[in-house]
């Protein structure tokens, strides 16, 4: 356990470097950090003795280290183009794209468990077809065609939603939050739902999948020879063992929901870190898109890391299944 | 003797001939075989099969069927633009799906979109294939520190979503190059972001059936006569490992087509100047709100049906080539 914990760890943090590097690469050598910083009238010398006194002289090594250092504290140096520091920008629209994140993780979960259940029990009903039939559809549309089509019609033709930003916004000491006003929980429906879908469907799937397996098993035979309830034997045995794998995919999806918040800010114009990140890339804002970079890969790595761990916490099989599936790999 | 003298005759055209034989036996075989039994029963295939032809054959003469070619500046007239679809009221019987901001006519943007979307699609899926494979099969051949490395870096890249994974390296492509160099290469940068966002899935079946084959007795034969490691991974461990691989490459040709779109519809992805399905939609999205509805509809639509067939096809061909799957 102990040696599995600092395995993964150590990955992680192997992870995290090589990212860092991408990042620093990206900063240091796309264009000259000094022509960014300096006006047209900087004379030479002024120049040089600027590089020594930021370092740009040192070493490689040394100052990837530096930048390492920085970044650990939270210091990413200034947007090139807003002329501000990256941390600030960041932490500006961080709470756009959590909050927008979060609700639609709950959102795919609040209905894509139900359907996958569903859709597990009554194998043939229409009802399932249904369901089936909108999963696949849910699959094969981009993201950004469903937000496209919500925005046609409930934003053009019924003209009941707002179709782009966040509404009003509550500051609650540094955070902000939609979730207060009116207008800011109208604005958050049509982008959560797009968000949604697609891992909506996952779950669905998913759950359906678990569930008919599940169903299949010795102990669920038996506690329908015991005379339990259907309610019971589904729901208290079947629905509960499906429960682990559905959580750590939806634990691994939260990265996912965020990266794919890049593309709903973008159709919504929801002033998140995705919309940052895509402006940045069209305006060549070397320093934002490294940060972003190595943000994003945090929230993935932190992610990974913790459903890794509470997986093998929580399932015991899983310490026996490496064992015996370690000769063939994964 | 008289076999030996016929074999000698024909000698001179034997390749075309032996090619002859060879496709028709082929496509008797193939007739006769499970996957045409299944699709000739399954009505959802053949019409997924029949809208992918369409797109490919209108994709692939867009040039000869379109009916208006809308990069031509000289068929282009501006008094044209904004004209809706025929069945609505004000347009002109010449645009059967109407027309955009400038004039052109949506229908032949749609060929001409669908022509790149299916060009990047099929190059990035060709792109992903060569280096899973190859990597996927030197991996399970090989083994040891070399099997450990590519699958470790496989594990990492698995963790990100393929879709972050293109977008990363299209914008700091984007970044690095200059942008009259960009304007040139976009169409490889384009295809090695998608093509290597993909390589992970072929690698990992590669190599599981790799690890399969290289016990087996026919490899085993193969090494003893001393043929070399690179020759029985080609010729005789590669032919066997295909399978899944053509499954993998059908469902990838969807999530390369949605990439591509997804990509130029956040403005990284292919320049204005040649638009693909997903530029069509983002440059429509800006009249949504003054009722011209039909300049970014109809790309969508496209689009989704276009990916919808060829998942279905996908799907189809996992079922029958591995039944177990299931």
């Amino acid at each position: 356990m102990l040696a599995f914990i600092i395995r993964r760890l150590l990955q992680s943090i192997l992870v995290m470097l090589t990212v860092g590097l991408i990042a620093f690469a990206l900063f240091r050598f796309v264009g000259d950090p000094i022509n960014n910083m300096v006006g047209q009238d900087t004379s030479l010398a002024d120049r040089a003795a600027l590089r020594e006194s930021l370092g740009l002289n040192d070493p490689f090594l040394v100052q990837y280290g530096n930048y390492l250092i920085n970044a650990v504290q939270g210091q990413f140096g200034i947007s090139y183009q807003q002329r501000r520091p990256v941390a600030d920008l960041l932490v500006e629209r961080l709470p756009a794209t959590l909050e927008l994140s979060l609700v639609a993780a709950v959102l795919a979960l609040l209905v894509g468990v139900p359907m996958g259940v569903y859709t597990g029990l009554r194998r043939e009903g229409f009802l399932s077809k249904v369901f089936l039939v909108v999963s696949l559809i849910g699959i094969s549309l981009p993201t950004f065609l469903i937000g496209i089509l919500l925005i046609l019609v409930f934003g053009v033709m019924l003209q009941w939603l707002p179709t782009f930003g966040r509404g009003e916004v509550v500051d609650l000491g540094g955070w902000t939050t939609g979730m207060l006003t009116a207008s800011g929980i109208k604005a958050l429906i049509m982008p959560s739902i797009t968000l949604a879908l697609f891992q909506m469907t996952l779950i669905m799937r998913l759950v359906r999948s678990e569930m008919l397996e599940v169903l299949r098993t010795d102990y669920i035979k038996f506690a329908r020879a015991r005379g339990l309830t259907n309610r019971a034997v589904n729901f208290g045995h079947a629905l509960k063992n499906t429960m682990v794998p559905v959580i750590t995919i939806t634990g691994l999806q939260l990265g996912s929901i965020i990266a794919f918040a890049i593309i709903t800010e973008s159709v919504f114009q929801w002033p998140g870190m995705g919309l940052l990140f895509i402006q940045a890339i069209n305006e060549v804002d070397i320093p934002v898109m490294a940060s972003y970079l190595i943000l994003i890969a945090f929230f993935f790595v932190t992610i990974n890391l913790i459903v890794d761990l509470l997986y093998y916490a929580v399932d015991p099989r899983l310490r026996v299944d490496k064992l015996v599936a370690g000769g063939h790999g994964s | 003797m008289a076999v030996e003298q016929r074999g000698m005759e024909v000698k001179v055209d034997a390749p075309s001939a032996g090619l002859w034989a060879h496709t028709v036996d082929g496509l008797r075989r193939f007739f006769d075989g499970d996957i045409w039994y299944s699709f000739k029963r399954s009505p959802v295939t053949i019409l997924s099969a029949v809208i992918t032809v369409l797109f490919m054959s209108a994709a692939l003469f867009a040039p000869l069927v379109a009916p208006h070619d809308p990069f031509d500046l000289a068929q282009v007239d501006l008094l044209d633009s904004f004209l809706p679809p025929i069945w609505v009221e004000g347009s002109d019987p010449r645009f059967l799906l109407g027309t955009d901001d400038q004039g052109r006519d949506v229908l032949s943007t749609l060929m001409y979109g669908s022509r790149i979307s299916l060009g990047v699609g099929f190059a990035s899926v060709i792109f992903s294939l060569f280096l899973g494979v190859g990597l996927g099969l030197v991996s399970g051949y090989v083994g040891g520190t070399v099997d450990a490395v590519i699958m470790r870096i496989a594990d990492v890249q698995l963790s990100f979503p393929a879709i972050l994974i293109a977008l990363l390296i299209d914008g700091v492509a984007r970044g690095v190059l200059p942008r009259d160099l960009h304007g040139e290469i976009w169409f490889y940068v384009l295809v090695f972001a998608i093509g290597f966002s993909g390589w992970v899935q072929y690698a990992r079946t590669v190599r599981g059936s790799t690890l399969v084959e290289k016990n087996k007795e026919y490899v085993q034969a193969a090494r003893i006569i001393g043929i070399r490691p690179a020759l029985i991974m080609l010729r005789h461990v590669l032919p066997n490992v295909m399978g899944p691989v053509l499954v993998i490459a059908t469902i990838h040709l969807a999530i390369a087509i949605i990439t591509e779109a997804t990509l130029s519809f956040l403005g990284v992805g292919v320049p204005l100047t040649s638009p693909s399905l997903g530029t069509l939609v983002r440059v429509g999205q800006d009249f949504l709100f003054s009722g011209e509805w039909w300049i970014t509809v109809f790309p969508g639509i496209a689009l989704a049906v276009l990916v919808l067939a060829v998942n279905l096809l996908g799907d189809w061909l996992r079922d029958v080539l591995n039944p177990k799957l299931r």
